[in-house]
């Protein structure tokens, strides 16, 4: 179950792997994600986004960073390993805008780091439903960009790379040419995936042009299907699970600052259990 | 032996670990009987004719049954007379809340006037399956009485206590059996939820074993609903009949403001990473705990009392259990209620939060309180509580635990077309037979009754496999 066919490391950090999951790969659509244990007795469960999916061969595209124990540790499997656990397909698939009766238009995808994986299912379905689909992309330097090429052929010359060091497309950040389309106009959608300073940022950057916006979010969950709670972030002043209500919320009535302090909530037991798994596999006894 | 005999034997006391040394470890508070023990309490029963204590047990065990085989030392006769109609005897016996059940109506109880000198009934069952289980008895792994003819496929979706039952009865009926669970390990509240120290894991494991010998399979990480709709289930992969036995696993919480900041929690995060995750084993595990130091705990269930009484094994200084009615109000068993107060758990009734205070990293730094007075009874027929305005006063933690309840999850409901839910998204059954508004589809336990009890969600597992029994026998006619 849930074997490793695939893996490729991407940049220092970042790590794309294809697994065995036929009934996830069937159902899934865009927007939803997994969640993924690598140890059955010892694991810890984390919520990863789903950059693509084959219904044919069974399998799912991951695309991860090295942020934590788990992570850590996926990325030391190798093809032919098996994962613990595959939950999913989970949360609301995305509101495909020209699927559900309103007309395609002009829709604006802003993927940061890594959250250009799970925008790559969203960016292609809206394609797919007739709009003209704009992608920013935004990453520290240019070794930092994930599924370019899957993007252009998306988004062809509507495709806009930023990076902080100017390595690749333009300097600056992803929120500068946001707001230059929304100021040229005739921008009917933003979907931002990324950090979540980032897509604070971009909600605050479309919100004078009044131009609908929606985040996925990515918090902390231990079931993933409304039993725990540990995912809840304020929207619009009420308690939403980003598990079963989400992952996609409106940009514009999220609390970012109370969402970003929750995911820090264990961040100190986080970099000790990090840094024993990282020296664990640099063979160092610490315990 | 004679009623007054029999009035004078002393109850039996539950031996405990001494409740310093246990608010500090995990393993079980109470310890068991000794066969001795167990033989002497269960003599105690007067064997009364109308068997009252019948009437309290919600799956109807033969009561006076087994503590007649129990007192004469045939323990394994004494199972065999509880398994007639209660699946989980070990699980039951710990967890049941006897004294508003069975021992509410013991004569014996009523005689000394004093329920808490009842027959200790769940004691005695205890002690028979443990019995059992130790020794290693082998569970009848009765063959498939159908064995040879065409067998009828049912899924069962949820692996707790309702699931458990309904699928053990399904397989005995001779079907093939499919459990569906979305987490890792089978078990639904009783791993996630429900601590090592009142239940141990190793009891719901040999449960599930036991499934495992009568021929049920388990699909683990199976989402029902997102991995597949039940719809799916009975139209494209060949099952006959479905039971939804999900649980109540939506936390309700207080809807105060500061209820977001970090180091608060439901009740069931705070426990599933103790008990499930074993977020406690710092060395071996990966998920993380909360370290609280100051705890307050919201709620006055068997979920706040196991709630506050992890805080303390897991190294809280200082736990507060808030409730606001007033002790006698408490849903919780009475044997919960008193450990979590021998172990250190101070209590705070007729009082509840209206706030939670945060420091500027958004952390919890306190809890506001108001104090409450109980006013007529509502609709529950309890006294109402009603707050004493301008009583607010401060309490100093650094960790809120909120254990106010659970709602129905509506995932399936929402992914099940034509499945009918009442106002609080409950499922509307046929309540004799637990089919659901989908014929084929049954349903029960807390996804019916809204957040109940094991036994009673043992009996509802129970109801609906003979209804899907009786449903698959008439549609195989």
């Amino acid at each position: 179950m849930n074997r490793i066919t695939e893996k490729r490391q991407l940049s220092d950090n970042v790590f794309t792997m294809k697994i065995e999951a036929p009934l996830i790969a069937r159902e899934r659509r865009a927007g939803q994600f997994i969640i993924l244990m690598v140890d059955q007795e010892t694991g810890e469960r984390i919520p990863l986004t789903i950059a693509d999916a084959d219904p044919d061969e069974g399998t799912i595209r991951i695309i991860f960073q090295t942020v934590g124990a788990t992570t850590m540790k996926l990325s030391h499997l190798e093809v032919g390993d098996s994962l613990a656990a595959v939950l999913g397909p989970l949360g609301r698939p995305t509101d495909i805008r020209g699927e559900n009766g309103e007309k395609p238009g002009h829709v604006v995808c802003v993927g940061g780091g890594i959250g250009v994986a799970p925008m790559h299912p969203i960016a292609q379905a809206l394609k797919a439903a007739g709009n003209r689909v704009t992608i920013i992309m935004g990453a520290r330097n240019k070794s930092l960009f994930v599924m370019e090429d899957e993007m252009r052929k998306i988004a062809g010359d509507d495709l806009i790379l930023m990076t902080d060091d100017g390595s690749s497309g333009r300097k600056g950040l992803v929120t500068e040419p946001l707001k230059e389309l929304c100021e040229a106009g005739g921008v009917d959608e933003v979907i931002t995936i990324g950090p979540p300073i980032m897509m604070k940022f971009c909600a605050l950057a479309t919100k004078p042009y009044g131009v609908k916006t929606v985040a996925s979010l990515n918090t902390i969950m231990i079931d993933g299907t409304g039993m725990c709670g540990g995912c809840r972030v304020s929207v619009g002043g009420k308690t939403k699970f980003v598990c079963v209500d989400g992952p996609e919320f409106d940009a514009h009535q999220v609390d970012w600052d109370l969402m970003m302090k929750r995911m820090g909530a264990f961040k100190p037991q986080e970099t000790v259990a990090r840094d024993h798994a990282c020296n664990l596999f640099k063979g160092i006894q610490t315990r | 032996m004679t009623t007054k005999e029999r009035m004078a034997i002393e109850p039996q006391a539950m031996p405990e670990q001494d409740p310093k040394v246990r608010a500090r470890n995990m393993n079980e508070v109470a310890l068991g009987y000794t066969p001795e023990m167990a033989m002497r309490e269960a003599s105690r029963c007067m064997q009364c004719p109308t068997k009252p204590c019948m009437q309290g047990c919600p799956v109807a065990i033969d009561i006076p049954g087994f503590l007649a085989k129990a007192a004469a030392g045939d323990f394994e006769g004494a199972l065999a007379v509880i398994r007639k109609t209660s699946l989980l005897p070990a699980v039951c016996g710990r967890v049941c809340p006897q004294e508003k059940q069975c021992q509410k109506f013991c004569t014996m109880g009523k005689l000394l006037k004093d329920v808490d000198k009842a027959v200790a009934i769940g004691r005695v069952e205890r002690f028979v399956a443990d019995l059992a289980r130790e020794k290693g008895a082998s569970r009848e792994a009765e063959a498939s009485k159908a064995s040879g003819a065409p067998r009828h496929r049912v899924a069962i979706i949820g692996s707790g206590p309702a699931s458990i039952t309904c699928a053990a009865d399904c397989a005995r009926a001779g079907h093939d059996v499919t459990v569906f669970e979305a987490f890792h390990k089978a078990g639904g509240v009783l791993v996630y939820g429900i601590p090592e120290f009142r239940l141990p894991k190793a009891i719901v494991q040999s449960e599930i074993d036991a499934l495992k010998s009568l021929g049920v399979k388990f699909e683990m990480n199976y989402v029902v609903g997102r991995t597949r709709k039940i719809g799916d289930f009975i139209e494209k992969d060949g099952f006959d009949a479905v039971f939804i036995g999900t649980g109540a696993g939506l936390p309700k919480f207080m809807d105060i403001e500061g209820e977001n900041l970090v180091g608060v929690f439901s009740a069931n995060e705070y426990l599933t990473r103790a008990n499930l995750m074993k977020a406690y084993d710092e060395g071996g595990h990966d998920t993380p705990f909360w370290h609280g130091k100051r705890v307050a705990v919201l709620g006055g269930g068997n979920v706040a009392m196991d709630a506050s009484r992890m805080a303390l094994r897991l190294g809280a200084e200082k736990v507060y259990l808030i409730y606001r009615r007033s002790e006698a109000e408490m849903p919780a068993r009475r044997e919960e209620i008193l450990h979590a107060k021998e172990e250190g758990v101070e209590f705070l009734v007729l009082q509840n939060a209206k706030r939670v205070l945060g420091d500027d990293q958004g952390r919890v730094s306190a809890l506001e309180c108001l104090k409450y007075e109980l006013g007529e009874p509502d609709a529950s027929g309890r006294r109402s509580p009603v707050a004493i305005p301008g009583s607010e006063f401060t309490l100093d933690v650094d960790t809120v635990v909120v254990a106010v309840g659970n709602t129905s999850n509506p995932l399936i409901p929402a992914t099940t077309a034509g499945l009918e839910v009442n106002r609080r998204g409950n499922i509307t059954v046929d309540p004799e037979t637990n089919m659901t508004s989908i014929p084929g589809v049954f349903a029960g336990g807390d996804i019916v009754l809204g957040a109940a009890t094991v036994i009673l969600a043992m009996g509802e597992g129970r109801r609906a496999a003979a209804g899907i029994n009786a449903y698959i026998a008439k549609k195989g006619a």
